[in-house]
């Protein structure tokens, strides 16, 4: 097998590693602190949020106009799917128009 | 109030799982392409590129490597930066690991191979909704994301200099537009808005200071380490820890 190939298994072993590490350390304790469990509750907004932020502050109009449609219909109740096909809608018309 | 479900119908609870991962796969195909299409252009075969989105099954991640790749970088380094990418997946597991005890442990572990960002969201909005995670709902999903992932890094891989210009296609910005909705979908957690602006203010003066991919696990400190000095909120729905 080729180097490459070697590396990408290697990178695979590794990221599952990440995906199990958390559980493995976590699964050691039988109680956990109310201040840990407050750090995981707020795991998926902290961890999620740096991949979408940092990609806007590089945009232009049309990424920033597209969260501005598809955080319209979120607050407004609409479901995952349809705030994102707006704002999908949105990103690909105007990145069109102002290409 | 939770409806009632028969979580012990494998059946149906895959079916349950399968229909939720097709918004998933709407916002990650694109991605799925775009990553097949620039592999192929950064010298990688179309065989390795489908082996990468198989082995590894982290977009960012995988963008990442074929960059590295091109540049005669020594081999540990391409697989440590790989994994410093991916090293946000500690904290799904550590989470996702709370409501999934009743899962047989070879079982865990083989699952939490498939603990992409999205899945772990789906999986925490369905114990914030109440309903138990079961294993057959968690491979609905899994199996169909995982399919259409590598799927799309074939056709990117074979078709994708036919895309004229995938940048008019927003193909590198939908996940985000997706990573929006998601954050949203948590916003009836306590402390959200502050961990959401800490998150999003440290991400992004370490993404323009120190640079990618540092900024994913420095914003999430932030967050996280708001969320801990927040003074205790009400105690946490345990509806997953009664069996």
């Amino acid at each position: 097998m080729s180097v490459t190939v070697w590396i990408i298994l290697a990178a695979g072993f590794a990221t599952w590693l990440t995906r199990i590490g958390g559980d493995l350390v976590l699964s050691r304790f039988d109680r956990v602190h109310p201040r840990v469990e407050a750090a995981l509750d707020a795991v998926p907004a902290a961890v999620l949020t740096t991949l979408f932020v940092p990609a806007a502050t590089t945009g232009g109009i049309p990424e920033w106009a597209a969260l501005a449609v598809s955080g319209a219909f979120f607050l407004r109740g609409a479901g995952l799917m349809t705030g994102f096909v707006a704002g999908a809608a949105i990103l690909i018309a105007l990145r069109n128009l102002l290409g | 109030m939770a409806e009632t479900i028969d979580f012990t119908d494998k059946r149906a609870e895959f079916r349950r799982g399968t229909n939720r991962a097709w918004p998933i796969v709407f916002a990650t195909a694109p991605f799925g392409l775009l990553f097949g299409t620039l592999s192929v252009a950064n010298g990688l075969t179309v065989g390795e590129t489908v082996l990468m989105s198989g082995a590894i099954f982290a977009g960012a991640s995988q963008l990442v490597g074929i960059e590295l790749f091109g540049q005669d970088i020594a081999p540990w380094l391409v697989v440590l930066s790989v994994f410093a990418v991916n090293f946000r997946h500690v904290l799904y597991s550590a989470v996702t690991g709370r409501s999934t005890g009743h899962w047989p442990v070879a079982w865990r572990y083989f699952a939490f191979f498939f603990l992409t960002d999205p899945q772990f969201a789906e999986a925490e909005r369905r114990v914030s909704n109440g309903r138990r995670l079961t294993l057959a709902w968690y491979f609905g999903i899994a199996s169909v994301v995982y399919v259409s992932w590598i799927g799309m890094a074939f056709l990117g891989a074979v078709f994708g200099q036919l895309i004229p210009n995938p940048y008019v296609w927003g193909l590198d910005f939908l996940a985000p537009i997706y990573f929006f909705g998601l954050v949203m979908e948590f916003r009836g957690r306590a402390s959200w808005l502050p961990v959401v602006a800490a998150s999003a203010v440290a991400s992004t003066l370490a993404f323009h200071t120190i640079g990618s991919p540092w900024h994913v696990s420095i914003g999430a400190a932030a967050g996280i380490a708001l969320a801990v000095l927040m003074p205790p909120a009400r105690p946490r729905a345990q509806t997953e820890g009664a069996e």
